[in-house]
């Protein structure tokens, strides 16, 4: 049966600034991807570290059975991976050497992927790297990649923990279209695939209704919409949280078209 | 997919890069080994090679003098030449990657200068410490100003939301503040005090026993296995920290024993020899440049480099002018910086 995650409840505080507030999702299920947008500031990346549990929040976050905010981080780690919007500057290490890190550094400390042989992790880091067709990749420096293979070995240090709830903070922002189509058709294929919950943070409507089955739209704090592309996205909607006059139409294949008219 | 495919080809790729990061360890050893033997043949009276290598493994085969020169004076310094290299290079080493920061090294972050503060009110205001021996108050009042140093940087990144960009700022005010307590001291130090501080200040290695020398290699030797423990963890921090959390590892807990390690190796180093710049920050980026940064080949390439380099800056520092000793410290930094400087430029044209 597929995963499903459930927020109830969710509250974020910097001091006593309240981030996010009394937020609740009903069940994410697994093998789709679900996109969260919303204008800036509106919360979107601290709902996502507060899923992996970067941040202490007060509420409730149930994966199936599991109650994700009474664990460690080790916990977490175990169904959750995060894949930040910053990808590090500088770095000495391969694409291959970063994913095998990304299973070799919990497993030293006995969390996740238990007993795992370093012969296995090699084998496991190379099978992802192939299925994101960058296999060829493998043995480069992670600072002689291009932006969108950059975002890829991401992907990779990420899927190779194979995890339950995946969470994307904006991959495809700083990616030319071919890219943005290749990460995201990724996404989609590995959330069918492998019945993950993918959670991704997106600032492109279009994008998040091309290929997300559901959407929550985020507006200081709240929820402002939450459904499938088409009932979460509308003029209305559009007009309250992100200011703009807009017009959603749909194009000839089906998707939502947003047609951005002005700010208001 | 045409073509050999990468499975095939990127195993053995990654097997044969793993063996050449072995040999350039043993060749940074072997490097380091010929190296101490030179600092031990080296002085004002000149030991023939032959001599120095009979000398250390059949002590017995050597007349009185050589015997004495060799176990009594050279070997002491040679070996805390290279000691104090590689404690100062794992320190650097470490820092660079808990603070993700390539200029953070001990001296850098204010462990040296807090030592020298520390070594000032011993020498010039006579604080003394109970039950330290006479000839360990000076080295003891470095160590625990350094250890301090480091404590203090450790409790700010306890506190919630001091990002690593904050602990380096602080290092950086934490050097100008214990320089300035030291320009105090030094301005109302008597004219002798003054010279022994300025001189204790520049780093020699001509204060070496056997005592310091088994201390410093204890607390070396206790720090390393966990250092080469955390090796992965701390190569999947170097892809941020939000990811390495995501990947359930426990930034905090590890930056707290890698500061630790670190405050212990880079003061008993300092409080034995004095500030000797450079190599915590040197060593690990020759190292980075030759292994890359898998931390289980890293930080050990790390402490040969400082190794050999301190053993070459401590020939150097008795040959450079003859019949004269110069401080290692002034030597480090005069020779380091240049060839550090030749180090980043010609890499900049490779990339």
């Amino acid at each position: 049966m597929a995963p499903a995650l459930t927020i109830a409840g969710l509250s974020v505080f910097y001091g006593r600034r309240a981030i996010l507030e009394n937020l609740s999702v009903p069940a994410l299920t697994g093998g789709s991807v679900t996109a969260l947008i919303g204008p800036n500031g509106a919360g979107k990346t601290t709902l996502l570290r507060a899923l992996a549990g970067l941040v202490p929040a007060t509420g409730s976050i149930r994966l199936d059975d599991v109650e994700l905010t009474r664990l460690t981080i080790a916990g977490h780690a175990r169904f959750v991976t995060y894949m930040p919007q910053a990808l590090p500057q500088r770095v000495a290490l391969t694409v291959f050497e970063a994913t095998l890190s990304a299973l070799m550094s919990s497993r030293e400390g006995g969390l996740s992927g238990g007993g795992l042989s370093s012969g296995e992790a090699q084998a496991r880091a190379l099978r992802t790297l192939e299925r994101l067709g960058i296999g060829d990749l493998a043995m480069r420096g992670l600072d002689e990649l291009s932006g969108g293979q950059r975002q890829l070995a991401s992907l990779a240090q990420s899927i190779v923990r194979e995890p339950t709830v995946l969470l994307l903070d904006e991959p495809t922002s700083a990616l030319d279209i071919h890219h943005q189509m290749r990460v995201m058709q990724l996404v989609e294929e590995l959330a069918r695939e492998r019945s993950i919950i993918v959670v991704i943070v997106l600032h492109d409507i279009a994008q998040a209704a091309r290929f997300a089955r559901r959407i929550v739209v985020l507006e200081q704090g709240r929820i402002a919409a939450d459904g499938s592309p088409g009932e979460a996205i509308t003029p209305e909607t559009l007009a309250r949280v992100y200011r703009v006059e807009a017009r959603v139409e749909r194009c000839a294949r089906g998707f939502l078209q947003v047609i951005v008219d002005r700010a208001v | 997919m045409t073509g050999p495919s990468p499975r095939t080809a990127t195993l053995p790729a990654y097997a044969h890069r793993l063996r050449r990061r072995v040999a350039i360890l043993l060749g940074l050893g072997a490097l380091m080994l010929v190296a101490l033997l030179f600092d031990i043949a080296t002085g004002p009276s000149n030991l023939p090679l032959n001599d120095v290598i009979t000398g250390i493994l059949n002590p017995a085969g050597l007349d009185g003098p050589g015997r004495v020169i060799i176990w009594d004076v050279r070997l002491p310094y040679a070996l805390m030449a290279v000691l104090v290299g590689a404690a100062l290079a794992l320190a650097g080493a470490e820092m660079q990657t808990i603070l993700n920061n390539p200029l953070a090294s001990p001296f850098t972050l204010g462990v040296s200068s807090a030592a020298s503060f520390g070594a000032a009110l011993a020498l010039v205001l006579g604080a003394s410490l109970p039950f330290i021996p006479a000839g360990w108050n000076l080295p003891a009042f470095a160590f625990l100003f350094a250890f301090g140093s480091v404590l203090l940087l450790q409790a700010l990144a306890g506190l919630r939301g001091t990002g690593v960009e904050t602990l380096v700022l602080f290092g950086i005010a934490l050097v100008f503040t214990f320089n300035a307590l030291v320009a105090l001291i030094q301005f109302v130090a008597s004219q002798e005090a003054l010279q022994q501080l300025v001189f204790w200040s520049m780093g020699s290695l001509s204060r070496a026993t056997w005592q310091k020398l088994g201390v410093l290699a204890l607390v070396t030797a206790l720090t390393t296995p966990f250092a080469l423990h955390a090796s992965w963890r701390m190569t999947a921090l170097r892809l941020g920290e939000d990811r390495a959390r995501s990947f359930g590892i426990s930034v905090a807990r590890l930056r707290f024993f890698s500061l630790l390690r670190v405050s212990l190796l880079a003061a008993t180093s300092v409080a034995f020899v004095g500030t000797i710049g450079f190599i915590g920050l040197v060593a690990p980026h020759i190292a980075r440049m030759l292994v890359g940064e898998d931390h289980r080949f890293f930080l050990p390439a790390s402490m040969l480099a400082g190794a050999a380099i301190m053993s070459l800056a401590s020939v150097a520092s008795k040959t450079l002018v003859p019949g004269a000793l110069l401080p290692v410290g002034i030597v480090t930094a005069l020779i380091g910086v240049p060839f550090f400087m030749a180090l980043i430029f010609t890499r900049r044209e490779r990339l």
